[in-house]
């Protein structure tokens, strides 16, 4: 799965297409290159809510102007999301199963 | 420092504005959308709002009761914890003053804090001290109309002395607690409190 | 090609505009001089950020127009009318300028010849430039070797709204011209010059059957542009059959209607 759309039946009317301000993870690689040194929109995450699968790259992102906020297509739960305050960054992985980053060899 | 870019403006507030904002924010005239993910569009007919006690009792309004209940129009300046204030903004609303009340007919006793919960998973905590004595409202209507659902509609919590990210779009239930827990942005880095005239946006500002 | 995980941290560096080039009556290319440039791959884009004296910062992303064979970089900018990057970069920003930036950004959506093909590429508005970096680099690599470029087939589905806001217009006629592998589709959604046989609404199910190669044929899609196009467009294909592995999108999320 790189993409999914369509409403699941869990997601109570919501309608996806009319969001037109959401990117993907695609636009989130620069802030992404702050935290990791592997390219992350690349890296396939697994949704802690109902196990899809998918590249960062392709996942919708709501670039919120307080943080960044990764969500599974399938689902819409949060997979990832990362907060930058003026010393620090803040990332809260705990949608994602599991990060799977390729180390290029 | 970053170099600059010649000719690169940022916004400089303009004299009459300076008053009215808090530090570190400019006037904007637009109303920003800032979403943290897809906006919901529950329809009014599986709607409802509900205040939950910290036992856990709970106090449901369907819309048709929610709007019959009494509402006011206040206007608002509004601050964003990304530095755009708008000033003058207009809402309608029930205050939850009203909807305390309502609630504690129904045996729902206060709790000192509030978590706000949303369509979509959002959710913020706010003091039931900073939501009382006229200072929020549950807003269903903006400018006029009813409340577009980009900026949260049908019905979004509306605190406007604190940070508006205190003001949770598509909110569904204010549940009261005996002890405070961070929401959603609280949580990942942001003030728990965000009061924009002591400029606390962050965690860890005084 | 960089092995990702290898590749150092992206740094902010100082590129100087060397030229400006008008496209479009709302683009133009920037050219830029960038020190030290590591290279990129067709489809990635930079970072872009501006500081204002009184420190106020603004960044954003723009795709990177330019084949990795140009020895220059090149971003090309589309005016957005509340876009205060955009403002700048379309009326402020002059040769000799300096501009910070951070990339190349983005494994994700990337192509080039080892990717192989055919080539779908789908794009909307702006979203043609990381599309045009793709068909600037097939070009570049494949100049005279007409055997690969049979091998390697590529189709450019391009919606915008007028023929005077189509990006890139006159190369892409021109490289078609010299090219029987390369075939560009054009639509228009909203007005249509005198004598126009391209195709006249908004990208459907009906116009990517008939665009498309078969899934069966395993082309590589890339697809870019508005939010909402980018969606319709990747849902239908894999409806369609294609593998969701083999469709890349990005998108660019909403713009200034340039579809």
């Amino acid at each position: 799965m790189s993409f999914v759309s369509g409403e699941s039946p869990e997601s109570g009317g919501r309608e996806r297409v009319g969001d037109a301000r959401r990117v993907d993870g695609n636009a989130a690689g620069g802030m992404f290159s702050e935290i990791f040194v592997p390219d992350l929109t690349t890296a396939r995450a697994k949704c802690a809510g109902c196990g899809a699968e998918g590249m960062i790259g392709s996942l919708p992102v709501y670039a919120h102007g307080m943080g960044t906020v990764v969500r599974c297509p399938k689902c819409d739960r949060v997979v990832l999301r990362v907060a930058r305050t003026p010393q620090h960054v803040w990332l809260d992985a705990t949608g994602a199963t599991c990060i799977v980053i390729s180390r290029g060899t | 420092m970053a170099p600059f870019s010649r000719g690169f403006r940022g916004h400089r507030p303009d004299a009459a504005a300076a008053g009215r904002l808090p530090p570190g924010q400019y006037e904007t005239r637009d109303f920003p959308v800032l979403s943290a993910g897809p906006t919901p569009h529950t329809p009014l007919a599986n709607w409802s709002f509900t205040m939950q006690g910290a036992d856990g009792k709970t106090a449901r309004w369907s819309w048709e009761e929610f709007t019959a209940l009494p509402h006011q129009t206040t206007t608002n300046d509004i601050h964003c914890v990304t530095k755009w204030s708008k000033f003058g903004t207009t809402w309608e609303g029930i205050s939850i003053d009203t909807l305390l009340a309502e609630a504690a007919a129904k045996g729902i006793k206060p709790s000192p804090y509030v978590m706000a919960r949303s369509d979509g998973g959002y959710t913020t905590n706010v003091p039931l001290a900073d939501l009382t004595n006229g200072k929020a409202w549950i807003a269903f209507m903006y400018d006029g109309k009813p409340l577009p659902a980009e900026h949260g509609g049908p019905a979004r919590l509306l605190v406007p002395h604190l940070y508006f990210w205190k003001s949770a779009k598509w909110v569904r239930e204010l549940r009261l607690m005996e002890n405070d827990a961070p929401g959603f942005w609280e949580s990942l880095g942001y003030h728990n409190y965000g009061d924009p005239w002591r400029e606390q946006r962050y965690a860890g500002d005084e | 090609m960089s092995a990702d995980a290898a590749a150092p941290r992206i740094t902010w560096r100082l590129a100087t505009v060397i030229d400006v080039v008008p496209e479009t009556p709302r683009t133009r290319t920037l050219v830029l001089d960038v020190p030290a440039w590591p290279g990129h791959r067709a489809g990635q884009h930079v970072d872009v950020r501006l500081t204002a004296e009184d420190g106020y910062q603004a960044e954003r992303s723009y795709s990177i127009a330019s084949p990795p064979e140009d020895a220059r970089l090149s971003l090309t900018v589309e005016e957005l009318t509340d876009g205060e990057v955009s403002q700048y970069l379309s009326e402020v920003l002059r040769s000799g300028d300096t501009l910070e930036l951070r990339g190349p950004i983005g494994g994700y959506f990337v192509w080039d010849i080892p990717v192989g093909g055919p080539l779908l590429l789908v794009g909307g508005g702006s979203g043609i430039v990381p599309l045009m970096a793709m068909v600037r680099h097939r070009n570049a690599a494949l100049a005279t070797d007409m055997d690969a470029r049979h091998r390697l087939p590529a189709r450019l589905l391009y919606s915008s709204r007028r023929w005077d806001e189509v990006i890139y217009r006159d190369e892409l006629a021109r490289l078609v011209e010299k090219d029987p592998t390369l075939e560009v589709m054009h639509t228009l959604t909203r007005e249509l010059p005198e004598g126009w046989t391209g195709f006249t609404r908004r990208i459907d199910r009906a116009m990517l059957e008939m665009v498309a190669w078969p899934p069966s044929e395993q082309p590589r899609v890339f697809i870019c542009g508005p939010t909402p196009l980018v969606e319709s467009v990747a849902t239908t294909l894999v409806e369609l059959g294609h593998n969701p592995a083999l469709v890349k999108t990005e998108r660019f999320g909403p713009t200034g209607g340039s579809v």
